[in-house]
């Protein structure tokens, strides 16, 4: 990976807790994810990863340390409002769509959050539709998709705007074997293709292991280890 | 897709609690119109028959109410002796029972009062009203309801008087009205020589504030009002205007309640989509503009039906045969926006909490119970 790509995600030395402060989640980490790379936040269930992603999302606050992404503080609202927008797209276990919206009209929320065209966006929605094989089920209700289906149309949705950083919480985890692989494969070409930075957070050796970058989650700390 | 595509998908996937809510505005609607329409109709009705070809109403000054108002025989021909006044009409307003009928509008006129001539003549002839004075003359529905035809012996209060006429008039108060000759009516009701108020016919309508300065500067014992103003202050018609959008009002709240009721159980069984809309870059106030986006429409769906409900309904009480000629629904075009726009308003006011709370919700803490 090219150490000199720009750093799009950074976090230094932050901590967060919940319950007052009674449960300590993340233990001074500090993190910098660079454009185009795939980096793994690897380790068990409550270990901290999600809580990662959301502070870096700017979906939650940290108690302590600093937060750069994309040049914005995401603690800050305004520019939490810009990251979400148009700099980070989210990508979550279980998709999260709006099940009663065809696919398309889960694939416009995005756009329509920042007001842009429908021409425009059509055109987007095609583009990214076709390179994921979703074209023939735009049309289609949520509930008519098989899970990898949803799962892409959530990538897809993640997309729409054009994102710097996708930040994706155990894309795979509700997957079967095969399906969770071709979803892997996708988040990966996204990566090495388009030069988004890409934080999976995943509890699966076998993708952590695929990505550029493993850092394992354990006990509220970082460790990274060789990929 | 369009933000309104959005709000009718939301209102579809719950579409009990939206009919819910278009329902309590719906009957806030309905109520509203119904009540304001009779009132309305029933003050235009007073209105006509007070300004039954006229330009001026002269009444006893600081008087409570029309039917407690005195003008003096005095008075009247003075009014007549005015240069200005073409025509000036006394009338004299009292309150009649007959058997199973206690309450029967009576109006003392003298004959050649405008509204007998314009009057459609079912029985008797207009020249013979006031030539008897045991006679008595019946509107068409009053002639109904009391079951008295031409000629036969009706009791009124303590007398006996013989029907000489029915006529039927466009006024539904004046149509279920019994009217005497103003003499008799007078003498009936214990009023001397006076009549309740006068209406005056000027030969230029310009000549009116002359009119008004010297007649009252002649009489101060009455007050000569414009139909106009005298609709804008007769405490009577204010009263009732106002009960009537305070009722409407009360029954708005309640629909209120509901869209409150329907947006709040709304937004917390979508907290998790909610959450996804704001991670997807809806703003607070785009997320709260969405609630208020839901409300407006249960609100426009609640007028569609309301109107469609408040009509059916005043067709039905003016078809009622214990209604029929009371009822003559009227409705101005500000009057029916102020029912629209109270009903936007009570929606948006309903929606207030619900999109307040829908804008406050946190990504993190919606997402974290996956």
């Amino acid at each position: 990976m090219n150490r000199n790509r720009e750093v799009i995600a950074q976090a230094r030395e932050v901590s967060k807790s919940y319950d007052e402060g009674r449960i300590a989640v993340l233990r001074d980490v500090s993190l910098a994810v660079r454009a185009g790379e795939l980096v793994a936040l690897w380790g068990a269930s409550g270990s901290g990863k999600s809580t990662l992603l959301h502070l870096l999302g700017g979906l939650d606050v940290p108690d302590r340390g600093t937060l750069r992404v994309c040049d914005l503080d995401p603690v800050d609202e305004r520019s939490r409002l810009e990251l979400r927008r148009h700099r980070l797209g989210f990508i979550f276990q279980l998709h999260n769509l709006i099940p009663d919206l065809t696919v398309e009209e889960n694939l416009r929320v995005p756009a329509l959050a920042v007001g842009r065209g429908r021409e425009e966006t059509a055109a987007r929605i095609r583009e990214l539709t076709t390179e994921v094989g979703l074209a023939h089920r735009l049309g289609h209700r949520i509930q008519d998709l098989s899970g990898g289906e949803r799962q892409r149309t959530a990538i897809c949705r993640a997309l729409v705007n054009r994102p710097q950083l996708l930040l994706a919480d155990e894309p795979t985890g509700s997957l079967d074997e095969l399906t969770g692989a071709t979803v892997f494969a996708l988040l990966k070409a996204l990566a090495e293709r388009d030069g988004i930075a890409v934080v999976l957070a995943t509890h699966e050796r076998r993708f952590a292991e695929a990505c550029h970058r493993i850092v394992r989650v354990r006990d509220g700390r970082l460790e990274e280890i060789a990929a | 897709m369009h933000i309104f595509s959005l709000i009718c998908t939301n209102l579809r996937r719950h579409r009990w609690r939206a009919l819910i809510g278009t329902a309590g505005i719906a009957f806030g609607v309905a109520a509203m119109l119904t009540i304001l329409a009779i009132v309305t109709g029933a003050i235009g009705m007073f209105q006509r028959i007070l300004a039954s070809d006229s330009h001026y109403l002269v009444f006893e000054r600081n008087v409570s109410d029309l039917f407690f108002s005195s003008v003096t025989r005095e008075q009247v021909a003075a009014i007549r002796a005015r240069p200005e006044v073409a025509a000036a009409h006394p009338v004299l307003f009292g309150i009649v029972s007959a058997p199973d009928h206690p309450v029967i509008t009576c109006f003392g006129i003298e004959p050649d009062d405008p509204r007998l001539a314009k009057a459609e003549w079912r029985a008797g002839r207009r020249e013979d009203f006031g030539s008897r004075p045991d006679e008595i003359f019946l509107g068409a529905r009053a002639a109904e309801f009391l079951g008295a035809r031409a000629g036969q012996t009706l009791a009124i209060g303590r007398g006996s008087f013989r029907v000489g006429g029915v006529f039927k008039t466009e006024n539904g108060f004046e149509d279920g009205g019994v009217f005497l000759p103003l003499a008799a009516a007078q003498a009936f009701f214990h009023r001397g020589e006076a009549a309740s108020v006068v209406t005056v016919q000027l030969r230029d309508q310009g000549e009116g504030a002359a009119f008004k300065g010297a007649l009252e500067a002649a009489q101060p014992g009455v007050i000569a009002l414009e139909n106009r103003e005298f609709n804008s202050t007769y405490n009577s018609f204010k009263i009732l205007n106002f009960t009537a959008w305070a009722v409407g009002i009360c029954a708005f709240c309640l629909g209120g309640l509901g869209v409150a009721n329907t947006m709040l159980l709304s937004v917390f069984t979508r907290i998790r989509e909610i959450a996804v809309l704001r991670v997807c870059g809806f703003s607070g106030r785009q997320v709260a503009g969405l609630i208020f986006g839901e409300a407006a429409a249960v609100a426009a769906a609640g007028v569609v039906a309301g109107f469609v409900i408040g009509f059916v309904l005043l067709g039905a009480l003016e078809r009622l045969p214990q209604f029929q000629g009371y009822v003559q629904a009227s409705l101005q075009p500000l009057v029916l926006a102020g029912i629209v726009g109270t009903a936007f308003v009570t929606a948006a006011g309903g929606a207030i909490y619900p999109a307040r709370f829908a804008s406050r919700i946190q990504p993190a803490e919606a997402l974290r119970y996956e």
